[in-house]
This record gives C-alpha cells, structure tokens and sequence, in this order.
C-alpha cells in the first residue's frame, strides 16, 4: 500500500527534469513541448483539441506568473519547453524551471553580467535531463534541468566581434545544433554541432564558401566571402525520414552597401539542407540573391507532408522577409512556387527560371536614398508562423512597409552596414492564410491599429491562436473570424504554446516578464 | 573543448588570415567614423584627430587610410588584436616594435603617437559597429525644376500644401535629410501627432449617438478618442458594433508611396531644399 501511495505521489507530482528521449522529439506534437517548436516540423500544430471551436468563449486565465532576475529587466522571447509538467524558458542572461500547473518557479540560472546584446533570447533545448542554452556573451551552456546547475560551458564565438547570441539549440540525435547572430561587425556566420555530453564541437558548418569552395565565385573575392556574415539566428526544422537539418541564412555584409560584394553571395539569405551528423550540406535554395536590404532568409523553414497536382510531396514553406512566399521539394530542394504574401513588394524585377526574385539594381540603397517595400524589418520577421493541416494554410503575420535606404559608406570596399535606412510610413500589418498549394492568401485580417508581425499556433481544435496589442486572440483558422479575445498587462513577446496535464489543456503566452496560462472550464 | 583558448586562437589566426584583402584600386579612403561615433565611443576628439593623419601618414600605405586593408597590409577593422585592446595594452607593443617576422616594419612613433593612433583605431572598429552613428552622405541630387512641376502636377502637393504658406522657409529650417524624410513621412517628424496630423474617428452608437475626435488607440476590441473639449472616451468593439469610421489627413502621403519613382523624391527634395 505504501509503495502504492509512492508510486500515486509520483504520478501525480511532475518529476523535474524527467529524461527526454530521442523519440521524444520526433513524434508529432502532443501533450508536450519538448523543442523551439513544439516538434520538428516546425509547423506549431498540436493535436490537441480540448479546447476548441466550440468551448472557447469559456476560455479563462488559469494562472499568471511574473518572473524576475537578480539584476535587469526580464523579457521573455524564448518559446517555452514543456517536458514532464516542467516549463523551460528564458530571457537574455536567465533560464527558469517553472511547474507548469501552476507557474511556481522551481529553479532560476542567473548568467553573471556582462557585456552581449541582450536583444532577445529565443530558449533552450533539451534532451535526456539536460538544457542547452546561449548567452549574450556567446557561450554555449549546458544546466542540469533537474537544478538549474551548471554542467559545462563553451564559447562559439568571440564575444569582441560582437555577435548576438540570441538562438534556441535544436537537438537532432547527439548533435546540439547551435546557431548566431549579429551582423554589424562582418562577422562570419557559421551553424555548428556540440556534443550534449560534453560541449566539444562535432563539426562547423559557414554560411558562406572558403576557398576552392563551390559558391565561391559568387563574391569578388575570398575577403568578401568570409566577411559575407548570413547568421543563423533562427532554429531550423528536421525531417528525421530523410536525416535533413533545414536553416535558413541570413543577410550578407556589409548589410546595405552592395558595392563591395558583387555577386549572389551564396549562401546567405538561403534556405539550406544540412546532414546534421557531417554538417555538409546537401542541397540549397537562395530566396533573395545579393540582398542589400537585410532582408535575411531565417524564417522557419516549415515543413508540410501535402500534396502538388495530386501527388503527395515532401514539401518546405517559407514566408521570407523579403516578401515572398516560397515552397520548395525538401527532399531535393527543388522549387515549387514563389508569389508575394504582400501586395506593396518593389523591389523585384520578376522571377527567373528557379523561381527567384531577381533584384532591381535601381532598388539597391543609394546616397540620395531609395523607396523600398518591405521596409528593413521586412514583409515578415522571426515570430513564428504556423502550418494546419486541417485547413491546408500557412499562416503568417505580416507588414507592408516602406523605408527609405541609403547608402551611408561608398567606399569600394565599405564595412559594417555601409547605410541606414529609415522607415517611411506602412500599408498596415495583417494576419494572413496562404493556400500553400498555389501561394494565394486565402484570407486576411488586417489589424486595425496596426502592430507588426505576430506568433501563431494552430491546434486540432479548429483554432489558430495569435496576438495583437496587448490581447491574445483566438481565430476560425478556416475564415479569419475572430471567436476570442483575452487582454493582457504586456504584449506578448514570445511563441505561444499549449500543452495537456492531468487531463487540462492549457494555451500559454509569454508576454514582457509573465506567463500567462489558459484553460477551458468545463471541457465536456 | 572545455576551455576556449584553442577556439579562440583558431579564430584570431583564422581572422587574421581572413583579413588578407585584395589589391583596392579606387579606394575613397573614407574615414568611418562619424563625430557622433567619436564622441559615442569616449575617444578623446583631439587624439582622434592626430592619431587619423598619422595613421594615414606612418600605416596608410599598407593597411588603407581607412585600416580597411590593402594587398599589403590586413584590415584593421576586423582584427581581433585591435577589438580586444583596452588603451593600447595589445596595439602599442606592435606600434613600438612592427612585426618584421610579418613584414611590418617598426614605425617611427613617439608614446604619445602611438596613444592618438590607438584612439584613432578604436573610434574606427566602434563606428563600424555602431550603424546609428553613420552619416548621411548627399541626399540633394535631384532637379529642383522637376520637383516643382511634380509639386503642382502630379504629386498633387499644392492641394493641401503651399510653398509661401506650411512650407515657407522649409529648406531653411530643415537640414536636407530630415527634410527628405518628413515630406515623404510627415508622421516621422517630432510631435507629427498634432492636431494637423492626427486621425480623426466618429464612433457611432446603436442608439444612433456619436462621439467625433482625435482617435488616441484603436484595435478590434476597443476604440479610443480624445472629443474636442478634451474628454476622452473609450468604447468596446464587437463586429461592427459601434460604429467606427476613421480619416487619416496623412492618407494621401500613405497613396503616394505606392506611386512615387525614386527620382520624384529627390526631385521634390532638391525643390524643397531651394525653399530658404
């Protein structure tokens, strides 16, 4: 009996830091949320359906948290984990445990002070009983997820050349996948594999090409190639099947002064495949040669098991910031389709034979400065987009804006962003449905006080859960039409999630220095 | 990989290696870094100052007077000697000794030489770093001619603006890229919210009543005005319940920028600029 007892408290109290497995990972999201996310896919669909279309006006608050650090501000941009009842989340120079039934913070990791952008953080990743965490300084962390202990720590990258280390690790197998950003120093951008055991690095992987390097001559020079920056600031996605690791890169340096790296610059603003345990890379597709607007191409490469004139296809969706929507053959990287998500792109003479936008010249910054849609912040950004395959729609936050670039250095060879650009007025911001068979937008809810682009989750309860303001908004994922709305003290900073406990579903937001949690009250 | 000194040594060789430029016909030789990048960055200006003729005087042959690099010389910008150098604890030992290994040859520099190059060099890497300190070059290239035929004709301008009236002396008031930037985007320009400028709501009740004025926030759930006696009222939204309708004054800027060429723009400005 009493054995009984102990076996019923541990069912019924979470187990921190209970090992997460390989299969874990791989199997369709459920009640958990192991990575960036949610699974692999990065599509943000779970199965879950407790609440649903037709129990969401009973939707309440469950809990709120607000989580605090030993010396500066919290904003949580890290979409949390959820492993076992236990939440996982950050924010530049903090990592917390938090039980996710309540929000009670279980252990809070406080990285010492120090000098690294402290621009946003983006999580951890887990696997077995350990998490894997940047710091602004670039280091790459290993804590024990039981205590928040240290395990290891390795620095990436030197943090004088002033990278942003802001990226959630993805775990593929016993590669710790870790990206970087930051692109005001020319800095080269690099994806690369650590051993979760112990740190040591398995293999770097440079977005752009050395020497004898195929790509190569897609730059003037090798100086060039290796200052050609395209950081690896968002996590990737992996089709386990075919063992491919999808990134996208981003923007090539100097950012938008062009003149000094003639050329495609491969292989930034990329999507690219990766074998994540040789770290070669096995195909690309460039959605945006030589940009010269910082239009990088980190957008969740998402992926879709869907079907094209009938046959069922291996498919990648991205939502690019420089305005198009691109859907390619994962299993090759062949191209598919491409068409604007947004109507006020200019900057683009047209596609070629691949299905690229080929740059206007006449759009490139100039002295005198040129109008460009989207402005720098692009058609879209890093909040997540979302695929549901009941609908067939990707969905995506978007803004059509202008700025004004200018070339700020004209020099041949110009450093750093070589310009400034200025943002010069927009056509709003929207909540877009891409039918991802042809790239039309199905439908589209344009916010009417405007806001930028938004997180999204899809769940199998026929709903689409996005933000606005400060309120977090539940869709008809089918029509765009609004069927609940919550309003918070913040605006959400993060990716939503949701996860089931004890038979609950719960809806989760991070926004500014709280957690929010949703539940429905009576789910029969 | 416990430790990161072989990391970062592979990256310093690797930096150094990488900086070997090309040979760079036609380099402008521009210098980087911005009055606002040098006071930014707590270089003494006057050290700047000298250590910049110095540097292009003693170091320019090899590394650029920009230390961007030349074929004989590595970009000084991008060096991790010089990132990491706190008040020339690593750059001074080169400058007193040269690297003859590498074929830098000790330059002739007294102590005091050297400090202004090394807060020279500095002021350098931070401008580079720090776009928002990067200056505007010539935004006035345009014919002030065609900007004025644009003005009347087919920017439509002179239907709301006049050049003896809102925009007299604008050219005077403004230097020429903030002017650009406020024509084009009136709402960039400090205090744009003013009573000119301001959307303008009515909100409408189901009885039929209504509320007019400044809108102060809108979203799809809730409305809010400032009235004309300075009242502010705020309203739930459901649907089309109330009755919202909006103006914008700026909704014809919003319009053009659909329509502009780059050449009206500068046009327009080189015609504004000449409004003194």
């Amino acid at each position: 009996m009493k054995l009984l007892l102990t076996c019923l408290a541990l069912l019924a109290s979470p187990v921190p830091g209970q090992t997460l497995t390989r299969a874990d990972l791989i199997k369709a999201l459920g009640s958990s949320w192991p990575t960036y996310n949610g699974d692999y896919s990065g599509r943000r669909f779970s199965a879950l359906d407790q609440i649903n279309g037709s129990n969401v006006h009973t939707l309440s608050l469950a809990w709120v948290t607000r989580f605090t650090a030993d010396y500066g501000g919290v904003q949580i941009k890290s979409t949390p984990l959820v492993v076992n009842g236990i939440l996982y989340f950050t924010s530049p120079n903090s990592v917390w445990a938090a039980d996710a039934r309540t929000g009670r913070q279980i252990w809070h990791y406080q990285y010492p002070r120090n000098t690294g952008s402290t621009i946003g953080n983006r999580g951890v990743g887990m696997y077995g009983d350990w998490l894997f965490f940047e710091s602004p300084d670039s280091q790459l962390i290993s804590l024990d997820a039981k205590t928040g202990k240290e395990r290891w720590k390795v620095q990436i990258a030197d943090p004088k050349l002033d990278y942003t280390s802001t990226v959630a690790p993805v775990i593929v197998g016993n590669h710790v996948l870790v990206g970087i950003g930051g692109d005001h120093l020319d800095n080269p951008g690099f994806l690369e594999s650590n051993d979760p055991e112990t740190g040591a690095l398995q293999w770097k992987w440079f977005t752009t090409p050395r020497k004898g390097e195929p790509g190569i001559e897609t730059w003037p020079s090798e100086q060039a190639a290796a200052h050609g920056t395209g950081q690896t600031w968002i996590p990737g996605t992996y089709d386990p099947e075919l063992n491919l690791y999808y990134i996208g890169t981003g923007n090539p340096n100097p950012v938008l002064a062009g003149q000094g790296r003639k050329g495609d610059n491969l292989y930034t603003c990329s999507i690219v495949a990766l074998n994540p345990d040789t770290g070669k890379m096995v195909w690309y597709y460039q959605v945006n040669p030589h940009d010269t607007h910082d239009w990088d191409a980190v957008q969740t490469p998402l992926l879709i098991d869907g079907e094209i004139d009938g046959r069922p296809r291996k498919l990648l969706a991205q939502a690019s910031r420089n305005g198009y929507f691109f859907v390619l053959d994962r299993t090759n990287g062949s191209h598919i389709l491409t068409r604007p998500y947004i109507d006020t792109v200019n900057w683009s003479k047209g596609l070629n034979a691949k299905g690229q936008p080929v740059p206007d010249p006449a759009k490139e910054p100039t002295t005198d400065g040129v109008l460009v849609s989207p402005a720098e912040g692009g058609g879209t950004n890093w909040p997540a987009p979302s695929f549901s395959p009941d609908t067939g729609m990707f969905y995506v936050g978007t803004t059509s804006g202008y700025a004004l670039y200018y070339i700020t250095d004209d020099d041949d060879y110009p450093v750093g962003w070589g310009g400034r650009d200025i943002a010069v007025g927009s056509d709003g911001s929207s909540l877009i449905a891409i039918d991802y068979k042809t790239g039309k937008v199905v439908w589209r809810h344009e916010w009417p006080g405007g806001g930028g682009p938004s997180h999204i989750l899809t769940t199998a309860g026929k709903l689409l859960f996005t933000h606005n303001q400060n309120y977090l908004i539940a869709f008809d994922p089918a029509n765009g039409k609004i069927l609940w709305h919550a309003g918070l003290t913040a605006a959400p900073t993060a990716g939503l999630i949701t996860y089931l406990l004890d038979g609950k579903q719960y809806l989760l937001v991070a926004a500014g220095d709280s957690l929010y949690t949703f539940t429905v009250n009576s789910p029969k | 990989m416990s430790t990161n000194k072989p990391v970062a040594l592979l990256v310093a060789v690797a930096v150094y290696a990488l900086a070997q430029p090309p040979a760079r016909p036609g380099e402008k030789g521009r210098i980087v870094a911005s009055r606002t990048a040098i006071e930014d960055s707590k270089e003494d200006p006057a050290a700047v100052d000298r250590g910049g003729k110095l540097f292009a005087a003693q170091c320019g042959r090899c590394h650029g007077n920009s230390a961007k690099g030349l074929e004989s010389g590595p970009n000084l910008i991008y060096s991790l000697l010089v990132l990491r150098d706190e008040k020339g604890a690593l750059i001074a030992p080169v400058l007193r000794s040269g690297r003859p290994d590498q074929g830098m040859p000790k330059p002739d520099l007294t102590e005091t030489q050297i400090s202004d190059i090394v807060a020279w060099l500095h002021a350098q890497t931070y401008a580079a770093d720090h776009r928002t300190t990067y200056e505007w070059l010539d935004v006035v290239t345009g014919d002030p001619k065609k900007g004025e035929a644009y003005f009347n004709t087919t920017g439509k301008c002179a239907g709301c603006h006049s050049v003896t009236g809102d925009l007299a002396g604008v050219g005077k008031k403004l230097d020429p890229f903030t002017l650009q930037t406020r024509w084009v985007n009136p709402a960039s320009a400090p205090g744009a919210l003013s009573e000119r400028a301001a959307v303008r709501v009515t909100v409408t009740l189901p009885s039929g009543q209504t509320f007019s004025g400044r809108l102060e926030r809108i979203s799809d759930f809730d409305v809010a005005l400032r009235d004309p006696s300075g009242e502010y009222r705020s309203f739930s939204r459901d649907g089309a319940v109330p009755k919202v309708e909006t103006s914008d004054p700026l909704k014809a800027h919003k319009e053009l920028l659909r329509e502009y060429k780059d050449a009206d723009i500068h046009n327009v400005t080189a015609y504004l600029v000449t409004l003194k």
